[in-house]
């Protein structure tokens, strides 16, 4: 698969990212030539085959439904860039 | 200069503090000073040395007082940063990380801080732990302490590569890494260190900031084995706040190392001598068949046929994971925040300034690989390729006990060499990759020098939660090697 400009343009928006419109050509090389790679797969016949989900041999364990932590407003909003009171803040959403 | 203390290996360090012969902090205080004279390798990206004296202190006063925890009390490690450290300020290598300074402490750097080690810094890393020189860190490249060669600085490997130069050039008795596809154990074979990435779910994965959570393992990187031993036994242990770890007791990881290999059989896998192998990776790997052979083990040839295909995997699965465990990086909680009118351009902003240029590829490549229409033909694809890699492992250990093979593609690259198409540095982890995808135990231990006088490693790949017989091989497989203990002449004019 080659993407183009605008494959990569959307692909940013979908990511959040910015991509300066002057790195998106050179970017959609780069990405094309690694996707030309890992389609390589393709050649593997994994019909029948159940997809790797989980590495170890294990099942999910489930712990008691009860608080166990929280409460600590102060930690959590220790690395907040910019808090208002007790609240992350961030640009104005709703009208 | 090296001095005494900085001469020793963690376990003699550890004899030395039991005997009394030095102080933890006589210890520490001689790493500071070897860290404060070797910062032009750039391995540390915060130096801790007031939390490292405090620990020392508390350590000597324990041990005075008939309390000392064993055999890591006291000693001087370093951390890489990609741990959460409590109250320290913890980057990932990353620029979106700017000012974060955790409130909790990652499991495993708890494990080492409660058995008493020493936190001396937070090394560097590739931003993110992506990449294998070291060079994608926001704090600027790591040199190995091997370097510089005709005229060049050399990369100490990555993605652990300030944790692997700190080790070799005497600046700790051992670091803590991370490995999702060969970051310890390729920096550990450039550096001339052994490095040990343990079964997926031996360590906890908890306050490890987060790349691809299908194969990040932390693992320790030491001198020796017997230190690897030493230092994963107090890292490892199941923890109910990581649900992919592993319910098992920890053994003496120690109790194996003077087991020999009389009666082991080693697999070599006949698909790992690749097209263009390098004649003097090619002559290591058919020394380590010939050491272990003479120690009393079977060596036999065994098939992995999907190995062709782990890279390819590797890189469809690993993307996708990092591109989903990298949206918590938005300007809201942590870190950077860049400004803008909108919620959404302050994302894209964040984002786009705060992520380096082999994190923003990772991360379209995983977005884009994970998008409707697509995620069949290349996730879905990769995860089903990812099985049959994993069954390879599982039929070759039916009839072996351990894998021998070497641990890297060449010797150490200079700074500034491979950049210029992703793939070519992709495949510095040709032969790390399948242990990875398949979660099995994986080490690197020093076996010889390349014809440039540069550290060659062997890997050494074994059943899951079965280290001990990985350890039991590589100490054999090292002391065969009788690999240069001495520092490299390079690193002491540093």
């Amino acid at each position: 698969m080659s993407l183009d400009r605008t494959t990569v343009k959307t692909i940013a928006t979908l990511a959040r990212l910015r991509v300066a419109d002057d790195h998106l050509d050179a970017l959609a090389q780069e990405l094309s030539t690694i996707l030309h790679w890992v389609e390589q797969l393709r050649e593997v016949d994994t019909d029948g085959v159940v997809p790797m989900t989980s590495v170890a041999a294990m099942t999910l364990r489930q712990r008691e439904d009860v608080v166990t932590d929280g409460g600590d407003r102060g930690a959590v909003l220790a690395n907040a860039p910019s808090p208002i009171d007790d609240y992350f803040a961030v640009p104005k959403v709703v009208e | 200069m090296t001095n005494a203390l900085t001469g020793l290996t963690l376990a003699a360090a550890g004899d030395g503090l039991a005997r009394g012969a030095f102080s933890s902090v006589e210890l520490t205080r001689a790493y500071l000073d070897a860290m404060a004279a070797a910062r032009a390798l750039n391995a540390f990206i915060t130096e801790t040395p007031e939390i490292a004296l405090a620990r020392a202190e508390a350590s000597d006063a324990r041990r005075a007082a008939g309390r000392a925890r064993g055999r890591m009390d006291g000693i001087p490690i370093a951390i890489k940063d990609l741990f959460c450290t409590e109250g320290v300020l913890t980057t990932a290598g990353s620029h979106v990380l700017d000012g974060f300074v955790p409130t909790y402490e990652s499991t495993v750097t708890a494990n080492l801080r409660d058995a008493g080690a020493v936190m001396l810094g937070k090394t560097n890393l590739d931003e993110f732990a992506m990449g294998s020189s070291n060079m994608t860190s926001y704090y600027g490249p790591v040199k190995s302490p091997w370097g510089p060669k005709d005229g060049k600085d050399l990369v100490p490997g990555g993605s652990s590569g300030g944790s692997a130069a700190a080790v070799a050039a005497r600046l700790c008795l051992g670091a803590t890494g991370t490995d999702t596809g060969g970051s310890i154990r390729q920096p550990a074979s450039f550096c001339g260190i052994v490095g040990i990435k343990p079964t997926y779910g031996r360590c906890s994965r908890w306050g490890i900031v987060a790349f691809a959570s299908s194969l990040d393992q932390a693992g320790a990187m030491t001198r020796t084995v017997e230190d690897a031993a030493i230092m994963l036994g107090v890292m490892a242990g199941h923890d109910a706040k990581d649900s992919t770890s592993m319910p098992l007791a920890v053994p003496d990881f120690t109790a194996a190392l003077g087991a020999g290999v009389r009666g082991l059989t080693v697999g070599i896998p006949r698909e790992y001598r690749i097209d263009g192998m390098s004649g003097e990776i090619d002559a290591i790997w058919r020394q380590g068949v010939a050491w272990l052979e003479a120690a009393g083990a079977r060596t036999v040839e065994v098939s992995l046929p999907h190995t062709a295909y782990a890279l390819a995997t590797y890189y469809i699965i690993a993307p996708a994971e990092a591109s989903s465990n990298l949206a918590r990086y938005d300007g809201v909680r942590f870190g950077l925040r860049v400004p803008a009118a909108s919620l959404d351009e302050m994302y894209q902003n964040t984002r786009g300034e705060g992520f380096g240029a082999e994190v923003r590829r990772r991360v379209l490549i995983g977005t884009y690989v994970l998008s409707a229409g697509y995620y069949d033909a290349y996730y879905l694809k990769a995860q089903k390729v990812r099985a049959l890699i994993a069954r390879d492992f599982a039929r070759a250990f039916e009839s072996v006990d351990v894998i021998l093979t070497p641990t890297a593609p060449s010797d150490a690259f200079a700074i500034g060499e491979n950049t210029d198409d992703p793939i070519t540095m992709y495949l510095n982890d040709v032969f790390t990759v399948p242990t990875s995808l398949a979660g099995l135990p994986g080490i690197s231990v020093p076996a010889g020098l390349s014809a440039r006088g540069l550290p060659l490693g062997l890997q050494l790949v074994g059943r899951p939660f079965d280290e001990e017989t990985v350890l039991r091989a590589a100490a054999a497989l090292e002391s065969a090697a009788g690999f240069p203990t001495t520092l490299p002449t390079s690193a002491s004019d540093r």
